[in-house]
């Protein structure tokens, strides 16, 4: 008998999502032993023991069912001091502060919340993978504007500013920036601002790294003078804080933007996992030192690792903050996948190609540096290798 | 002493792993070597680094018996001297590896390794107890350790990220 054949039930816009080149490289290195790592997008260091804890003494407490939708109020009031302590921006917790499944979520609802079909989002790149994906399925139109590697892949205003139609509803920033570790100069951010009120647009700006800032202070774009009105902030713990896997993020924003993001929160996921928000509570009132104390040790890995890439001879720009270096490999002739393909399988050593973050991220590959000291010199060792035998 | 932010990095760095190659250290402080070379040395010149020393899981060397204890000494102080002349007997002794001025129940605190349980018996009632100023001695054998000088012995600290990730 012949087996029953089922069509394809995947919608269109799914089928039509690019898988992430990230994935294929992770099957890649996946498959071969003793690989040096810095492909890895996340912190090294396990959440401090005090934040673990609070979240056990909270299961203990038998604090094991749903919060409010928006997350627990205590949470939010100590976001809403956080940013006020941190960016000087005021928050009402009880309307403009949304606790999400990570950052990621954050994104996806922000999109949702304000994206009309057709409607056209400006996504800056290189820039996180998840970006451009997300404005398709919220049935949006993503438009890449290239920032330049000869700048230090600041913001470029004007070229965002021709890259603005009718259609424009918002733009996507990141600062700092993954997978470049740029921190956007506050002239960049007033430049756009004064486009945003121009052309009337929002701005959503993913500051998830605002903690690994290693330089000065941090400008967030909702502190921007005009901005609180335009900005959704999204934020999160996964990575100043070490807690990628608590799945934890929150947005803030304006109340009727905020309400929109809530009503599809509720629908969707009803709220952010209750043990996660009691870590992360834990996280705003105490963990301010143990911050402190990775962002040195990240800052000091930074100085090292880049420094040595340029010594051989990969030239790099010195990232303000995250924890990825971005060097060129233009000058070896090679695109970024072949690069990265041929350093995984000569030498062992996992890196992201640069296209992955978007067109203008060829040329150049995504180190983290959130690896150990010896597992960083190591990789230099076999980079170098590398580079004399091409 | 007061120290400047990059010999206050250049001690935290070394606490951590005093095995850093200078050429590393340097990058990481972004000095050049030699600045860097003459900072750690005016450093242990001034006995900010007092020394190098490498924490040792004894009990992963096979063959190697040992054992700690932790011994409460009450004292007399002298007139004068308090009690710094009773613990400079003390400390002067190769078995003992620490003492402490302690507040509280009694008076100092001293650490002895021996290798087994009857050489710090031994030890304690033969050379401890015999002292003029000592009063009392309680012993405390370490049965395991756990956690020494902020270390955590046997963590399992092997990295669990995946591979690749965004
Ligand atoms: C720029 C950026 N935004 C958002 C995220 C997602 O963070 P979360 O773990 O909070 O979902 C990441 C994670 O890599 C990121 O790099």
């Amino acid at each position: 008998m012949k087996p029953h054949t089922r069509k394809t039930y995947v919608s269109e816009t799914v089928a039509g999502l690019k898988p992430s080149g990230i994935r294929r490289f992770f099957d890649l290195a996946s498959s071969l032993d003793d690989v040096v790592s810095l492909g890895v997008g996340e912190p090294d260091f396990v959440t401090s023991w005090s934040i673990r804890e609070a979240s056990i003494l909270s299961l203990e407490q038998g604090y094991t069912s749903y919060t409010a939708n928006a997350g627990l109020f205590e949470l939010r009031q100590e976001i809403a001091a956080y940013l006020r302590r941190k960016f000087h921006v005021e928050y009402r917790p009880e309307a403009e502060i949304l606790v999400t499944v990570g950052a990621s979520q954050a994104i996806d609802l922000a999109l949702r919340a304000i994206v009309n079909p057709g409607d056209e989002v400006i996504v800056v790149e290189p820039g996180f993978v998840a970006y451009e994906p997300l404005v398709v399925l919220a049935g949006g139109t993503p438009v890449a504007v290239h920032a330049s590697g000869a700048d230090g892949f600041q913001l470029a205003p004007a070229r965002i500013e021709q890259a603005i139609t009718e259609r424009t509803k918002a733009v996507i920033i990141c600062s700092p920036n993954n997978p470049t570790g740029t921190v956007l100069r506050p002239s960049e951010l007033d430049a756009l601002a004064r486009l945003a009120e121009r052309h009337d647009f929002l701005v959503i700006a993913d500051e998830i790294y605002a903690e690994l800032t290693y330089e000065g202070e941090y400008t967030s774009m909702a502190a921007v003078p005009g901005m609180r009105e335009r900005t959704i902030l999204i934020s999160g713990f996964s990575k100043g804080f070490a807690m990628t896997g608590w799945r934890l993020g929150f947005a803030a924003a304006p109340q009727d933007i905020l309400q929109a993001m809530l009503k599809i929160h509720q629908y969707a996921m009803m709220c952010a996992p209750t043990m996660a928000q009691y870590g992360a509570l834990e996280a705003l009132r105490n963990g301010e030192h143990e911050v402190e104390h990775m962002r040195n040790s990240y800052r000091r890995r930074r100085n090292y690792f880049v420094a040595a890439l340029n010594e051989i001879g990969l030239p790099c720009h010195l990232p303000g903050g995250a924890f990825y270096a971005f060097p060129s490999i233009r000058h070896t002739g090679l695109t970024s996948e072949q690069f990265a393909e041929r350093l995984l399988l000569e030498e062992k050593v996992a890196v992201v190609p640069g296209n992955v973050f978007g067109a203008s991220g060829e040329g150049y590959i995504r180190c983290s540096y959130a690896s150990s000291l010896e597992q960083l010199q190591e990789a230099i060792k076999r980079m170098k290798r590398f580079l004399a035998r091409l | 002493m007061k120290l400047s932010d990059k010999e206050l990095e250049i001690i935290e760095i070394l606490e951590k792993d005093a095995r850093t190659p200078i050429d590393v250290l340097a990058k990481m402080i972004e000095l050049p070597v030699e600045e860097t070379e003459a900072l750690v040395k005016k450093l242990e010149e001034a006995n900010v680094i007092v020394q190098y020393t490498a924490l040792v899981d004894w009990r992963k060397a096979d063959g190697h018996e040992g054992v700690t204890a932790m011994i409460d000494v009450k004292v007399t102080p002298k007139r004068g001297v308090g009690f710094d002349e009773v613990a400079e007997r003390i400390y002067r002794f190769p078995e003992v590896k620490s003492v402490y001025l302690m507040s509280g129940a009694y008076d100092l605190s001293v650490v002895i390794e021996g290798r087994s349980m009857a050489d710090v018996a031994q030890f304690v009632s033969e050379k401890l107890s015999t002292l003029d100023s000592v009063i009392s001695t309680t012993t405390h054998f370490i049965l395991k350790k756990y956690k020494h000088d902020g270390i955590i012995f046997d963590q399992g600290d092997q990295d669990r990220r995946i591979v690749v990730a965004p």
